[in-house]
């Protein structure tokens, strides 16, 4: 029997959440022991790890202020995690004041989280949903309530879509998000891929062992695949790249190795 | 700010570049290295500040630290790069005039405030984020709590307030919850059923596999069940219910609880049995009713080796009578009384009576002596009729004909044993009622047979099982043919084909005798017309056509009308068609009867008297009818066959000749089968004659051929 709506999984802080354990590359506190436990693990197979998630926010950060830059002022963040210094709502308002941000998880402490931290701010807010069942994130109050759907959108997929696995259909879900944008609407997005990373991928594939452990397994996808996400989007430039890579502030050969593992990419909608 | 050249403010900048340069690597920050040397900046100038200052305060170094943690710099490898390059290089860029011990002792102090700083805040950061990410997940907790709480509060909404009972019982039987609807089927009181255990429910009316369901659930080797289980309540009274047992598990598989789901179908049941009872029974006598009687007689019969039956099979005898005089109501009375006299002859186990319809009646014994006690219970029923019978004040006699069939089971279908008894009744009712017989084998045959027929006929109308054949009428003068003599055929799909003896009578009794006889009297005619065409124009005179009326014809009102209709439909003259009556049927015959005969004679139609000579024959009578012909019954032509016939014989032919040619009408004569025999017959004056020396009854084609071969010589 599947289960009903209006009863969610219980919460079970012994076993590892992929949002908390981000939050520990990225340097912070908001996590227990068996995510710091699950993230030493990964990192004995890939000890950089920390830096691509650094360089996934700091091309976040780019992307936003980009799409702020170009005159989009709501934000719909997908898989937004434990907000930390530096956040999408902090970045766009400090680019446009006023601009509206909903984040996006179906990790209940990551959105209780959110919520306590988003207290106040009444331009952002917090959906508990799951990008797999695209009609309950866009019918969501929050949504409803902060984002007007005539306007374009900046969609931000950033290192979510490695975790949703091809037989729940994560080209139908963007396709299904895209559909609901408006023109000059934009799609945020990096992926994980064994592309770029600078080790062989036998050792990468100890990292993705561990994800399946965690029951959150670790998707790598080919450029060509990830690629396939943007259809029906015109590429910004510089297109499909590693992430810093992408319209940088600073020589991109200062970058730790590990900074081009994946790639990221912004499209726009005619 | 622009900064002089290599002045104090452009060398406070290279100390944050550098120093941005050693720590960034080391950093979480999502700020590009510009930026965080931006962060820097300030924090360099603290410690500038603090280096040069009067009065030195380490308190300048702590905020540095702290400052550190703010900027998203975490790592203990942050702040030990961060230490490195200030001992490195902060009193290089920075330094004054100061002797040079001086400040590197206060670099030093500034170190320690640092470290002990970063370490402060790292620490408060630490337990705010430890603290608010357990909060969060307190309050997710709390918010799965309240959904869950609210769920549960739907399913105990649910549990309550269904209206099929449900109770959760240990895999030892014990009960553990149950709902209201459970609760008031055991009668109201919930320790009635909670706290008791569910092996205490046994019932007498328990299925063989009730319990060996149940055990097997508990064991774990079921998942579920579905019975049909009676339950005693408290007050005695019974429960009736549709069971649905569940083995609930735990997460990891195994047996835990068991669910069982009831609907109290007491009152349905009751219903069902009242309904079962009201078609079952007969609503008159209370009886069972042939539904009932059948399915014991089947269930007998299907016994198997060993179970022998007797049967009794009861008609009352002149109970139509009763009815007809006294009305049905004192009928039904009869009947009833009746109904309690055989019911008290039939009470041994293995005996039932059931009302089969009308005043048929029906006893069954199936005890260990069938043969004994089947006579014994025909000879009660004979006796239970002796009495007469009181009703409305008048004493009825009442007698009974009995067929009894008695045998072994395994041999023969119910209906079969039900049909012997009724053949074996109507032979007890042709022997004069009021008595029993005993059905035997050959009997049965005959009568089956017949009865075979009878239900047959009317079908085989509809389906053309009928044909005609015709036999040559013969002139004696000239040995032309002047027509023949329609004889109606069946041919039955398993018997092949039947004579008209076979089944006339049978379609006489039926009344089944009207559509056939039509249907062969139309056949006949457009036969009469298809000749006229084919010999319009020859010299041969015009065939005729000879058809039976039988005695129920005779009688029924569409005669006239329908031979007029038919005539006319075929566009034949009255004058081709020849109506033979039988003698027999006009015995006694009143001028009503009379009437439709004369009508079609005046018409044209001849009529000719069959069969003469067989009854009564009263001569007398001939003057009467409106015949024409009269055809000599073969019995007088038998004689005839032998050389030389006998003269009585003879003498007797040669009179009726004489008569019937002195009152007009001419002679047929049947069953001639030899020349010899046709020369006599022309002799003594016969006029025309048929039989198998002309030929057979044949298809119609055949009487073409005689007819052909007659016009050429």
């Amino acid at each position: 029997m599947e289960r009903p709506a209006w009863a969610p999984r219980s919460i079970d802080i012994s076993v590892p959440s992929v949002a908390r354990i981000y939050d520990y590359y990225l340097g912070g506190s908001h996590n227990f022991e068996v995510d710091r436990e699950a993230a030493r693990r990964a990192m004995e197979f890939m000890p950089g790890l920390p830096k691509i998630m650094q360089a996934n926010r700091a091309f976040m950060r780019r992307a936003v202020r980009y799409a702020a830059g170009e005159g989009i002022t709501q934000f719909l963040d997908i898989g937004s995690g434990i907000p930390t210094y530096g956040n999408v709502h902090e970045v766009a308002q400090t680019a446009s004041p006023g601009a509206r941000v909903v984040y996006v998880d179906h990790d209940p402490v990551a959105v209780a989280h959110s919520q306590a931290v988003l207290e106040g701010n009444e331009n952002a807010g917090v959906v508990a949903a799951d990008l797999r069942k695209p009609g309950e994130i866009l019918s969501s109050p929050q949504v409803e309530q902060l984002i007007d759907l005539k306007r374009p959108v900046a969609l931000l997929l950033v290192a979510i879509l490695h975790f949703v696995e091809d037989a729940d259909d994560p080209y139908g879900a963007v396709a299904q998000l895209s559909d609901a944008l408006a023109p000059g609407s934009m799609l945020v997005l990096t992926h994980a891929s064994y592309e770029g990373i600078p080790l062989p991928p036998e050792r990468a594939g100890g990292t993705v062992d561990v994800y399946k452990d965690l029951r959150n397994p670790l998707i790598m996808r080919s450029r060509e695949e990830i690629a396939r996400f943007f259809e029906g989007y015109d590429m910004v430039e510089p297109g499909l790249v590693p992430m810093p890579v992408w319209r940088p502030d600073t020589a991109p050969e200062d970058e730790d190795p590990y900074a081009f593992s994946g790639f990221a990419g912004v499209g726009r909608t005619a | 700010m622009i900064a002089e050249p290599d002045g104090p403010e452009d060398r406070l900048r290279r100390f944050a570049t550098i120093w941005s340069r050693a720590v960034y690597p080391a950093t979480s920050t999502s700020l590009t290295r510009p930026e965080f040397e931006e962060l820097l900046l300030p924090l360099a100038r603290r410690l500038s500040g603090a280096l040069r200052a009067r009065t030195f305060d380490a308190a300048e170094g702590r905020a540095v630290g702290a400052a550190l943690v703010d900027a998203h710099c975490t790592d203990p490898e942050a702040l030990s790069r961060a230490l490195d390059c200030v001992d490195a290089y902060l009193v290089l860029y920075c330094g004054d005039d100061r002797p040079q011990e001086d400040l590197r002792a206060r670099s030093a102090r500034l170190q320690h405030a640092m470290a002990a700083g970063f370490a402060q805040a790292l620490r408060a950061r630490t337990l705010a984020e430890q603290e608010s990410i357990a909060q969060a997940a307190l309050r997710a907790q709390g918010v799965v709590a309240q959904a869950l709480h609210a769920s549960e509060a739907r399913f105990r909404a649910v549990f309550e307030g269904a209206a099929i009972g449900i109770g959760i019982a240990d895999l030892d039987g014990n009960v553990l919850e149950v709902n209201g609807a459970l609760t008031r089927m055991f009668g109201g009181s919930e320790q009635n059923v909670r706290g008791r255990n569910v092996r205490e429910w046994t019932h007498a009316d328990d299925a063989p596999q009730v319990w060996r369901l149940y055990e097997e659930l508990v064991r774990g080797e079921r998942e579920h069940y579905h019975v049909e289980k009676a339950f005693y309540r408290p007050d005695g009274t019974v429960l009736w219910t549709n069971l649905t047992v569940s083995l609930l598990r735990d997460p990891d598989g195994n047996p835990q609880y068991q669910l069982a789901l009831m609907e109290d179908t007491t009152e349905r049941r009751l219903l069902n049995l009242r309904l079962r009872y009201e078609a079952t029974h007969d609503a008159l006598t209370g009886l069972p009713n042939r539904t009932l009687f059948f399915e014991r007689l089947e269930k007998v019969l299907s016994a198997g080796e060993g179970q022998r039956f007797g049967l009794c099979y009861l008609d009352l005898d002149g109970f139509k009578t009763i009815n007809d005089s006294l009305g049905h109501a004192a009928g039904d009375r009869l009947l009833v009384e009746v109904a309690d006299r055989l019911q008290a002859c039939a009470t041994a186990p293995g005996e039932m009576v059931a009302r089969l319809g009308g005043d048929e009646f029906v006893a069954l014994t199936t005890g260990p002596d069938t043969q004994r006690e089947v006579d014994e219970l025909a000879a009660r029923i004979m006796n239970a009729l002796v009495a007469p019978i009181s009703v409305d004040g008048r004493e009825l006699t009442v007698r009974g004909s009995i067929g009894v069939v008695e045998g072994a089971a395994g041999e023969r279908s119910a209906a079969e044993v039900l049909r012997s008894a009724d053949i074996t009744m109507y032979r007890a009712k042709s022997a004069g009622g009021n008595r029993f017989e005993v059905a035997d084998a050959e009997a049965d045959a005959r009568a089956i047979t017949r009865h075979g027929l009878t239900t047959a006929l009317p079908t085989a109308l509809e389906r053309g099982e009928f044909f005609i054949e015709y036999q040559p009428l013969v002139h004696l003068g000239d040995g032309s043919v002047r027509g023949a003599e329609a004889l109606v055929r069946w041919l039955h799909p398993q018997h092949g084909v039947l004579g008209p003896d076979r089944f006339i009578p049978l379609a006489e009794h039926t009344g089944l005798i009207v559509p056939l006889g039509r249907w062969v009297l139309e056949q006949s005619v457009r036969q009469a017309r298809d000749w006229r065409e084919r010999y319009a124009g020859t010299p041969s005179a015009p065939l005729r056509i000879n058809v039976n009326l039988s005695p129920c014809q005779l009688t029924h009102p569409g005669l006239v009308q329908d031979t007029v209709e038919i005539l006319q439909a075929e566009g034949v003259a009255p004058d081709a068609l020849c109506l033979e009556v039988t003698e027999s049927a006009l015995i006694g015959a009143d001028d009503d009867l009379l009437k439709p005969l004369r009508r079609l004679a005046e018409m044209g139609v001849d009529i000719a008297l069959d069969d003469f000579g067989t009854g009564y024959s009263n001569l007398a009578n001939l003057r009467r009818l409106p015949v024409s012909i009269l055809k000599l019954d073969r019995s007088f032509t038998q004689s005839m066959q032998q050389f030389p016939a006998d003269p009585v014989d003879l003498k007797i032919v040669e009179g009726i000749v004489s008569l019937a040619h002195s009152l007009d009408l001419a002679v047929t004569v049947e069953g001639v089968e030899t020349g010899a025999q046709a020369e006599q017959l022309r002799i003594l004056g016969c006029d025309t004659a048929q039989g198998w020396y002309y030929a057979r009854p044949g298809p119609p084609e055949r009487l073409h051929e005689l007819a052909l071969a007659d016009a050429t010589p």
